[in-house]
């Protein structure tokens, strides 16, 4: 057994002197935002051939349901029945891991939010957009057409596909009174100490900033994604002291509704289909509410893979799903505003789309929806922002 | 007893005489038998070209990989050298914590299994008739048939806040955290401990307690100065899979470990999270050095030479 401990002992005394290589070095300059970028050239489909019989695609939880978590809710079904493509479904837990598996070329889908949309396009992920190939794009909310996060210079990556806050939830059962702030989670945390929880992602900074954008204006913060060094530091110092209240953070949906079932975390940031879930079970009902500081949120695509292996079907998918009937099926299922205004007329809950304020363009730009920080301010304001790598550094700092 | 076995084999000594050639297999190896290079090369080439290729190979590409760079924005990989990763991780006062932190739930978990394993293995050995040491193999062993997944959020149900472990001690259990990550480590890791030290007692004669005891021996003084010497290459064997499994989680802590993370919580946050494969790639450095220096340490014991 000797050689191979001989053989370790050089390479530790190779290591050692790597490390020693390092100490000298400088950290390099980092490349940021879109600045003088174009998109990759990538081939857009001219026409729809017949279905190749599969279909791989990653999204939300929630946005694409085939009867397995609860039989009542199938619009996938339906889907494979009418185009003979089977749907092969990868849940995201976040924008980052969606982006890190479409890289793997093994998708030929995604739903992807405004934080992940832009990485994708410019990243060369994703093709371009015939939107003459999906009939059901007409009748989109125009709100949606043509935005900063999903076309690139008039022309669209993707479909619209909904588009929602995040919210406050809690347990009534063990918060009392009914919370209309984000200072619940923050300032507040500290009467349900070691049960609050936070969203598992450096673009939950956001929340922080907006925040702080409420109660601490001589910050100047006009937008939670346009963050200064300064601006950043004060966000990461509420995250830091909201640490000390946390349970656990959640990246995982099913982990934050096990977490709230076992009364683990009592008080966080959901998604309504969270609450939804969990009031479905019988073990714990909770509430949700978007507080009165606004909230973050999401606007989604359904975009396509430059390197689709079933273009055809994925086309069919992104008609599909923004089709009226499915459309109405998955905003009532996760709790958003359908993208398709048609859907309105096909809710079961025909008061719906004014709940979600669907088809209100002022109301939707309220949300402070997800998008990638830049060096390049998101907002116009100049090019002193920070930009995403700087946030997982600091998210991970903040998690220590 | 290498020789011995190469022996066996006709790779060493003269081929022994050349067997009845009958139909094809006779053919092959009649063609075979006098050629010993050529079946030696024949034997050695896939084990050695998949301990190279496959396993020596994707070593060489992560270390390789720790020296590119990535666009932040698109997180597509740039093949330009540039050692600010390495040097980023080893200054970072983060990393250094988080390291920390894992090489001591590492050492911790590692400890505590050898504690637990030590009693356990040698009541299996020594004293357990041989109906009841069958028993205890089979229940040590029969953990391991359960999926990892399922252990771990077993663990997340006992350690709930109105879980079983709160009933039972009045409300006082650790929570969720590092205990708990401790704790479900430990129990995760056991058997990898309990298995060579039952090995190492085996091999320990009884004889040897006995003479032990009529040289005046007390009980604490034979287990100190017999059988702990007798089974330290046994403990030593198991410590490394203790440390080494515990180094390397990430799921275990995110299912019971609260807000906290483990090294690899952090190299897994920069590749999925921040899309950057080469600052992972340099962090995981980190868990390479340490379980590379915690084998020459072992070795330093001479732990490893009779394993």
């Amino acid at each position: 057994m000797k050689h191979p401990l001989r053989t370790l002992r050089t390479s530790v005394a190779v290591l050692a002197a790597g490390t020693m290589l390092v100490a000298c070095a400088s950290s390099g300059t980092k490349k940021s935002g879109t600045t003088g970028r174009k998109p990759p050239k990538v081939a857009m489909a001219t026409s729809i051939g017949a279905g190749e019989g599969q279909l791989n695609i990653i999204a939300w939880a929630g946005y694409a349901e085939s009867g397995q978590n609860d039989p009542k809710v199938d619009w996938v079904t339906p889907f494979t029945q009418q185009t003979g493509c089977k749907v092969n479904v990868k849940t995201g837990n976040t924008s980052d891991e969606m982006v890190q598996l479409m890289k793997t070329g093994q998708y030929d889908g995604v739903s992807a939010s405004g934080d992940a949309t832009l990485r994708l396009i410019y990243g060369g992920d994703v093709a371009p957009t015939n939107v003459d190939l999906v009939p059901n794009y007409k009748t989109i909310s125009t709100f949606l057409k043509n935005g900063n996060w999903n076309s690139v210079g008039g022309q669209m990556y993707g479909i619209p596909h909904g588009w929602g806050a995040n919210v406050l939830m809690w347990d009534p059962a063990k918060v009392s009174g009914s919370p209309d702030s984000w200072s619940a989670v923050f300032e507040q945390g500290g009467k349900y100490k070691g049960k609050v929880t936070a969203y598992d992602s450096p673009i939950y900074i956001a929340d922080a900033a907006l925040y702080l954008m409420a109660t601490k204006p001589d910050l100047g913060i006009k937008d939670p994604y346009s963050l200064t060094s300064k601006q950043l530091d004060a966000a990461v110092a509420l995250l830091k002291q909201q640490k000390s209240n946390v349970s656990e953070y959640w990246a995982d949906y099913t982990k934050e509704v096990q977490a709230f079932e076992s009364g683990t975390s009592v008080v966080g940031t959901a998604w309504q289909v969270i609450a939804n879930t969990i009031n479905g079970g019988s073990k714990t009902k909770v509430q949700t509410v978007v507080p009165k500081e606004g909230a973050t949120g999401w606007s989604d695509t359904w975009m396509i893979s430059s390197k689709a292996k079933h273009p055809n079907c994925m086309y069919k998918w992104m008609d599909y799903i923004v089709s009226p009937s499915a459309n109405a099926q998955v905003a009532e299922y996760f709790g958003e505003a359908p993208a398709q205004t048609l859907a309105c007329k096909d809710t079961s809950d025909k008061t719906f789309c004014d709940t979600y304020h669907a088809l209100d363009a002022a109301y939707a730009k309220q949300i402070h929806y997800w998008t990638t920080p830049q060096q390049q301010c998101v907002d116009g304001s100049g090019n002193n922002c920070t930009d995403y790598a700087q946030w997982v550094t600091k998210w991970q700092q903040i998690k220590g | 007893m290498g020789h011995q076995v190469a022996t066996d084999q006709g790779l060493i000594s003269k081929p022994p005489a050349a067997p009845s050639v009958r139909g094809r297999r006779g053919a092959v190896s009649a063609f075979f038998a006098p050629k010993r290079k050529t079946r030696l090369v024949l034997l050695l080439s896939a084990p050695m070209l998949w301990l190279v290729v496959a396993y020596l190979g994707s070593i060489g590409v992560l270390l390789t990989s720790a020296l590119w760079t990535t666009d932040f924005f698109t997180g597509n990989v740039a093949h330009t050298y540039s050692i600010a990763n390495l040097h980023e991780v080893y200054t970072q006062p983060l990393y250094r914590n988080v390291a920390v932190r894992t090489i001591s739930v590492a050492l911790l978990v590692t400890v505590i299994d050898a504690l637990i394993a030590f009693p356990m293995a040698f009541y299996m050995s020594k004293i357990a008739s041989p109906r009841m040491r069958k028993l205890l193999v089979v229940a040590v062993l029969t953990p391991l048939w359960a999926s990892y997944l399922v252990k771990a959020y077993a663990w997340r149900s006992l350690l709930a806040p109105n879980g079983p472990l709160s009933w039972l001690t009045g409300g006082h259990t650790p929570g969720y955290g590092l205990t708990a990550t401790v704790i479900t480590l430990s129990y995760l890791w056991l058997p990898y401990m309990v298995i060579p030290v039952y090995a190492g007692f085996e091999r320990v004669p009884r004889s040897l307690f006995e003479a032990s005891a009529d040289l005046g021996a007390g009980a604490g003084r034979t287990v100190r100065s017999v059988l702990i010497p007798m089974v330290f290459p046994a403990i030593a064997a198991g410590s490394i899979f203790t440390f080494s499994l515990t180094l390397g989680d990430y799921i275990a802590v995110g299912i019971v470990g609260g807000k906290t993370q483990l090294l690899a919580n952090v190299i897994y946050g920069q590749l999925v999270t921040a899309n950057n494969q080469p600052l992972a790639a340099a962090l995981s450095t980190v868990p390479l050095v340490a379980i590379v220096l915690y084998l020459l340490a072992m070795r330093r014991t001479g732990a490893l030479e009779n394993v």
